[in-house]
């Protein structure tokens, strides 16, 4: 099912606000979240907003990216609360809802997950360099870019490289998604995708619309994201080779400094108790005599290849790519890049991708009697 | 030429490999001193960490093995051991660890003299692969 949401002189955050003031004004909706400017700051920030004037705080195109807001999410879904909360989230934010809802952190039950074309995003360092060479308003500013199919930014700026390198920057995974690629259509089209959107967005009265108002927008689609596989599989190859070996890898990491960050901003590392917290890492003094001299001298902290591999190989079935990881990084290690040619291939081997869809298991979480023999032996 | 002698550490099923291996001793057959056994209550049990923890404290392969299919003592922990083993298979080998450094095999109790060669077999191949860069990572 598709409609038309009206569009005024492109104005795309206007639109997008105003399909979220109609979604709020339902009996059985009582809140949305979304990215909220933050008063006397040019930071956008997730928000929750209960009241329709306050809808105009909403702005759903920034290039501003400061969390995965999946994480908040659950904690507003943690519990039911007899009504609706619609989530306007990025993409990648809504496919880490999905995982997260499979690893019951969080339902979705009461949540109807809106989604649009996303056009990528900054790093939190060179947002704040963005916002603040930018005259206008940054998301404004961003959106020209975008549509003028010109994505050079001041000062040698470019977006994320988790964003650049994303193929999946369209809602597929929304109940209710917005293509908000179609700017030079005076409408957006709105798609219900799930039975849940369905239900909801008939109840708005939007004007029936047939596929010719998602041509142009497949058009752009389609163009971005050859773009993206371009970029994406350079990226794969240069990380493949930059840790080809025990040594490199070690070299890779050879700045961390295990502050934890990245699993902290992950969305997908929902441990609440994480073993690398535990007293299982509280290693006795003596040990670390016998580690040193065992090999004549040892790097502190410890652990730093092993923190990595681990998180490895218990999030990347589930990695969305977010790029969060590297965002919160203190000393720019490379770890969205390292994170997603793994999760590519971990994904790949079990026929996963993570977010897809509600229905799929997670890979590690089922199994069949007869399968990988290749793996015996 | 020196033989390289390599470090295994296998984590085996407490119900048949590790069964084995003691039907193995009591039979006075051999198999190679390469091999570090850890007995485990189930292949269900081992959690990729500790794999990776091994080959990062200078293992040169780990083995685990368990029960063969429909035989596991908890129904089903060696079909979820397999699926952990295939996703470690499909990671660690992007960091230079020879495939046939990461094993999995069934090894039923009464199985003794199997045991003994598929560790004999194990440690011949891992002598020729050599030891991991991981000794060279000082530290890590």
């Amino acid at each position: 099912m598709i409609r038309k949401l009206p569009l005024e002189k492109g104005n795309v955050p206007g639109a997008v606000r105003n399909l979220l003031r109609l979604l709020l004004a339902l009996d059985d909706v009582d809140a949305v979240m979304a990215p909220l400017r933050t008063p006397g700051a040019r930071m956008i920030m997730p928000g929750m907003v209960s009241d329709p004037e306050r809808i105009e705080a909403i702005d759903p195109v920034s290039p501003c990216f400061p969390l995965n807001a999946a994480q908040l999410l659950s904690k507003l879904a943690r519990k039911p609360t007899g009504a609706f909360l619609v989530a306007c989230l990025r993409p990648c934010e809504i496919r880490a809802a999905i995982e997260r809802a499979k690893l019951h952190q969080g339902s979705l039950e009461e949540v109807i997950l809106v989604g649009m074309d996303c056009g990528g995003a900054f790093s939190n360092r060179d947002y704040q360099t963005f916002s603040g060479t930018v005259s206008g308003d940054p998301a404004e500013a961003f959106c020209q870019a975008i549509q003028a199919d010109e994505l050079r930014f001041p000062e040698g700026l470019s977006l994320a490289s988790a964003c650049q390198a994303c193929t999946a920057f369209t809602p597929d995974a929304a109940d209710i998604a917005l293509g908000t690629f179609a700017w030079e259509s005076g409408f957006l089209p709105v798609e219900a995708r799930t039975e849940k959107g369905r239900r909801f967005l008939e109840r708005l009265h939007l004007e029936n619309a047939g596929m010719e108002v998602c041509e142009k927008r497949n058009v752009v689609v389609s163009d971005i994201r050859d773009r993206r596989i371009a970029f994406r599989d350079a990226m794969f190859e240069k990380t493949r080779a930059a840790v080809d070996s025990p040594e490199k890898l070690a070299a890779y990491f050879s700045n961390c400094v295990l502050c934890t960050n990245c699993r902290v901003a992950c969305p997908i590392c929902y441990c609440r108790e994480c073993v690398f917290m535990t007293d299982v890492f509280d290693h006795e003094p003596l040990q670390y005599r016998n580690w040193s001299r065992k090999s004549g001298a040892i790097r502190l902290p410890r652990d730093v290849l092993f923190f990595h591999l681990t998180r490895l190989v218990h999030m990347s079935t589930g990695c969305v790519g977010c790029g969060q990881c590297s965002n919160a990084c203190p000393n720019d290690i490379g770890v969205t890049e390292l994170f997603c040619t793994i999760a590519a291939g971990s994904q790949q081997a079990f026929g996963y991708f993570s977010g897809r869809s509600i229905d799929e298991p997670p890979p590690m979480t089922v199994f069949e009697t007869s399968e990988f023999p290749e793996v015996v032996g | 030429m020196e033989i390289y002698e390599p470090t295994i550490v296998a984590f085996v099923c407490n119900w048949c490999t590790y069964t084995a291996a003691d039907l193995a001793g009591t039979s006075r057959l051999e198999y190679p001193k390469n091999i570090r056994l850890i007995r485990v209550m189930c292949t269900g049990m081992v959690d990729p960490q500790y794999v990776i923890k091994a080959l990062l404290e200078g293992a040169d392969a780990v083995l685990v093995s368990g029960c063969h299919p429909g035989d596991c003592h908890y129904i089903n922990g060696n079909f979820k051991a397999r699926r952990r083993m295939k996703l470690l298979q499909e990671i660690l080998p992007r960091f230079g660890f020879d495939r046939n450094r990461l094993r999995l095999t069934w090894i039923g109790a009464s199985d003794g003299i199997r045991f003994v060669e598929i560790m004999h077999n194990i440690t011949r191949q891992v002598r020729e692969l050599g030891p991991t860069g991981m000794r060279n990572v000082v530290g890590f």
